[in-house]
């Protein structure tokens, strides 16, 4: 790339607001022919909110997108595919029962008159995948039996297919191994030589290096840095454009550190693994204590705490709670010795989004409310309205369906599921805040202290580094499957912590 | 993907404003008002119901046009109404297991199979010997262990219920043939026969039994722990299990309480018939489905009512009696239940979205 290279898109001013967020709020990028344009955030940032902007899943509500000289808006992703912007996401959309030949060509294949022309989508096919150094990829092969990189370079095709300028690839590297990493960089810098624009999305900074020509930074929704050199701008800068924050989280107190604190601890992990998930996992937590997990999505820290949990089955390893071995895989015994979880996907796995909020909080306990198998509506009722006047749950009509609460009374719903006087010692949280505006943000971490407070202990996963550090007394640090750090969250900074994350310099110094 | 909760989630930490969830300002509602065992929520699919009652009172104003000798006629409008009754009986009693059922998200098609299966099985010459208790026994415990087999094969081997309960279907018709030898079996034992004879205060037993499994049906679905687990398992399996509630296991008691039911039904088409076959209770998967999805039972899971489910079985069944009663052809019967399918899915559907409109934003 060039500085004579023409852009070809440039965004000014993009803001989409959703219900209760303002996604983005002023994001400025400009796109040169032929570079690789690096899109760097945490989550939450607004990156795939402004992919979607980009591929016309999302209409922006302010803002102008210039593409390729001309002020445009696409009204659906057809009309990105058609233009030339082609998406390639971290869950590839292919169709895994059709041949290589038949993704590649999805949608528009080429006909006569109804007619699939099966022969020259087949040659087209090879002729593309030559052209991305691949052609030793089958055409007729079904899709699902070929390894992940291959399919990455699968939907490549189809965006070359469409003739596009412009190719967004969303953290294509986190599903490939190292040298397959290598293979997509080779493609990319093929592609760039063919002036071909590419949108590169990673968290790994050494890929960023490697590949990227421009760094654009988005940070709460705004970009807070554009068009960095790749190369040179030091991690430190790159770093704090992407942490340092307008927005004020407000975290309760930590209490002194209780020098009587049991010293058999609540929970211990000892050993556990899950082939291809985590391995080798061990950890404590003390009553009273809240022990936060700072990984990324796919680190395995979400699986790891559901096979806590029993949700998962666990290959290797042990649970105990209390100094009592939970059976592998068994919710109900979980629960049963004290364990409660609130999940990542509040939604899909935790509310039964029809019923009315009282039921939602009994769901794991109507049983105990029941005489003789008959439930007692009336006691549920008032079991739950206490949960919620001690939450300030609002609405505090408790018949109301759960699907007409804001997000943050949603998870309040969820962890009052656990709050009921049944016993639970062990809360285990995933994502607790996710999708809850910063002032019941602040509400739910006001609760979480003060139930550990109480002894609960905790074990709190989140994607977001001082979520992490603000709320937890102890911060354990999961990549790839292992935990490769542990420190007080009083000794740690958000930098340290995202270099440990995105595999940095300090991995190589601390881990074992 | 699309959905804009996604984004939301996404775009987590950037909210727009930054203020404190605001207190409660409006004083909690009195909860007591609707109270007590039968209170509280009882009133709401009555209210959900009342298009159907309309339908039935359409139905009934047909009937007064085309036949005013039936309709209009106080003695012999009661007594084709019982005969209505006594018709829908057998397959209202499946379709309260039915659903049981689909309200946990799945399908029972082996119904109908497992009626012949246990009307055959309990008068076999030798059940027979053993007279009327160990018949209804046999009954009873073929349907039950049937539908725990369904419930097994779902449950345990994982089975998509639309699959295991076909593969039921088809199988236990032919056991029922094979036991049968495709023959019929007369019924021999007087206390069976005179089930569905039999009249209490007017009213036929087979109409009594319909209405006590009806009842029993809607205290187990809205006052049991067994019923909650149902609507949440239906409502959303993830979040049940997540609650440590035992998915499998519920999922082969509910459908050995279809297949229960089918037991109960099978002893009354015996009754009615004076016989078991192997061709009994054909097609009753079709009418006890095609009955609960009228009633506003969900297929996708998570909604339904036994009210609305017999409301539902007394449409299909009026519509039927209509046509019998003008001498129409079975063609247009078939035609007419057809479309009350497809309006009754049509409503429900409009209703479901109406109720989904987006939340109020924000907390």
């Amino acid at each position: 790339m060039t500085a004579q290279d023409p852009v070809v898109l440039r965004l000014a001013g993009i803001v989409k607001t959703f219900p209760g967020v303002r996604a983005l709020d002023g994001v400025e990028l400009e796109v040169r022919a032929g570079e690789v344009h690096c899109l760097l955030g945490q989550n939450g940032a607004g990156k795939s909110t402004l992919i979607k902007v980009l591929a016309g899943v999302h209409r922006p509500d302010a803002g102008e997108i210039v593409w390729q000289g001309e002020p445009t808006s696409f009204s659906n992703p057809q009309a990105a595919t058609k233009a030339g912007i082609a998406t390639i996401y971290q869950e590839l959309d292919l169709v895994e029962d059709l041949t290589v030949a038949e993704n590649v060509f999805l949608g528009h294949e080429p006909r006569t008159g109804g007619f699939v022309q099966r022969g020259r989508m087949r040659r087209s096919t090879r002729e593309i995948l030559g052209r991305l150094g691949h052609a030793e990829i089958p055409v007729g092969r079904a899709v699902g039996k070929l390894p992940a990189a291959a399919k990455q370079i699968v939907s490549m095709g189809r965006a070359l297919s469409y003739d596009a300028r412009l190719i967004i690839m969303d953290e294509p590297s986190a599903v490939l191994a190292h040298d397959e990493v290598a293979n997509l960089f080779r493609v990319i810098r093929d592609l760039t030589a063919q002036g071909i624009a590419v949108i590169y999305i990673s968290h790994r900074m050494e890929e960023i290096r490697e590949i990227g020509d421009r760094v654009t930074v988005l940070k709460d929704g705004r970009t807070s840095a554009v068009n960095l050199p790749a190369r040179t701008t030091p991690t430190a800068e790159l770093v704090s454009r992407m942490t340092g924050r307008s927005i004020e989280y407000v975290f309760p107190d930590r209490p002194a550190p209780a020098a009587d604190r049991p010293s058999a601890p609540l929970l211990k992990v000892e050993g556990l693994t899950r082939h291809g998930e985590f391995t080798d996992i061990s950890l404590t937590v003390g009553a009273g204590e809240i022990v936060g997990i700072a990984g990324l999505v796919g680190s395995g820290r979400s699986e790891l705490l559901e096979t806590i949990y029993g949700a998962r089955r666990a290959h290797a390893g042990q649970v105990r709670v209390d100094g009592r071995s939970l059976p592998a895989g068994q919710v109900g015994a979980a629960v049963r010795a004290g364990v409660g979880m609130a999940p990542e996907e509040r939604k899909s796995q935790a509310l039964v989004l029809d019923e009315p909020i009282y039921r939602n909080v009994t769901l794991a306990s109507f049983g105990k409310y029941a005489t003789g198998g008959f439930t007692n509506a009336d006691r549920e009722r008032k079991a739950a309205e206490k949960v919620a006047d001690a939450l300030a749950l609002h609405p505090r009509d408790v018949r109301r369906p759960v699907r007409t609460l804001s997000g943050g009374n949603q998870q309040k719903v969820v962890l009052g599921r656990w709050l009921l006087g049944q016993g639970t010692k062990l809360l285990l949280l995933d994502e607790p805040t996710r999708g809850v505006d910063i002032g019941a943000r602040a509400e739910l971490y006001q609760v979480i202290r003060a139930l550990a407070d109480d002894g609960m202990g905790v074990l709190l996963v989140s994607s977001e580094v001082p979520e992490v550090l603000g709320l937890a007394d102890r911060v354990l640090v999961m990549r790839e499957g292992h935990l490769i750090h542990e420190a007080p969250a009083a000794q740690l900074d958000e930098e340290t912590v995202l270099d440990l994350v995105m595999a940095g310099s300090l991995l190589e110094v601390t881990a074992p | 993907m699309t959905e804009p909760g996604n984004a939301v989630a996404e775009a987590g930490g950037t909210p727009p404003h930054t203020t404190t969830a605001p207190a409660d300002a409006r004083p909690p509602r009195p909860g007591k008002a609707r109270g007590g065992w039968w209170g509280g929520d009882a009133s709401e699919p009555v209210r959900r119901n009342l298009g159907l009652v309309g339908v039935l009172v359409l139905l009934y104003l047909i009937g007064v046009f085309s036949r005013p000798d039936i309709f209009a006629s106080g003695a012999r409008l009661w007594s084709n109404e019982l005969t209505v009754l006594t018709q829908a009986a057998s397959i209202g009693v499946i379709t309260i297991g039915m659903t049981f059922v689909m309200i946990s998200g799945g399908i029972d098609l082996s119904v109908g199979a497992l009626l012949a299966l246990a009307s055959v099985w309990s008068t076999t010459v030798a059940t027979q010997s053993y007279g009327p208790g160990v018949m209804i026994f046999t009954a009873l415990a073929v349907g039950t262990v049937a539908g725990a087999v369904n419930g097994i094969l779902i449950a345990y081997g994982r089975m998509v219920p639309f699959i295991a309960t076909m593969a039921l279907m088809v199988a236990a018709r032919g056991l029922s043939q094979k036991i049968s030898g495709k023959l019929t079996q007369i019924s021999k034992v007087d206390t069976i026969n005179k089930i569905a004879e039999t009249k209490v205060l007017g009213i036929p037993l087979l109409v009594i039994i319909f209405g006590a499994v009806a009842a029993a049906g809607w205290i187990l679905l809205n006052r049991t722990t067994f019923g909650r687990r149902t609507v949440a398992i239906g409502g959303n399996p993830e979040a049940a299990r997540l609650a440590g509630i035992n998915l499998r296991r519920h999922q082969v008691l509910l459908y050995a309480l279809s297949g229960l039911c089918c037991g109960i039904a099978a002893i009354m088409v015996t009754s009615l018939s004076n016989a078991g076959s192997s061709d009994h209770g054909n097609l009753y998967e079709l009418q006890a489905i095609a009955a609960a999805i009228i009633g506003g039972t969900s297929l996708a899971g998570g909604r339904g009512t036994i009210v609305g489910s017999v409301l539902g079985v007394l449409v299909f069944t009026q519509i039927t009696n209509l046509f019998i009663v003008n001498n129409l052809q079975l063609e247009f019967q078939l035609i007419a239940q057809g479309a009350i399918i497809v309006g009754a899915v049509l409503i429900q559907q409009f209703r479901v979205a109406a109720l989904r409109r987006p939340a109020p934003p924000g907390a």
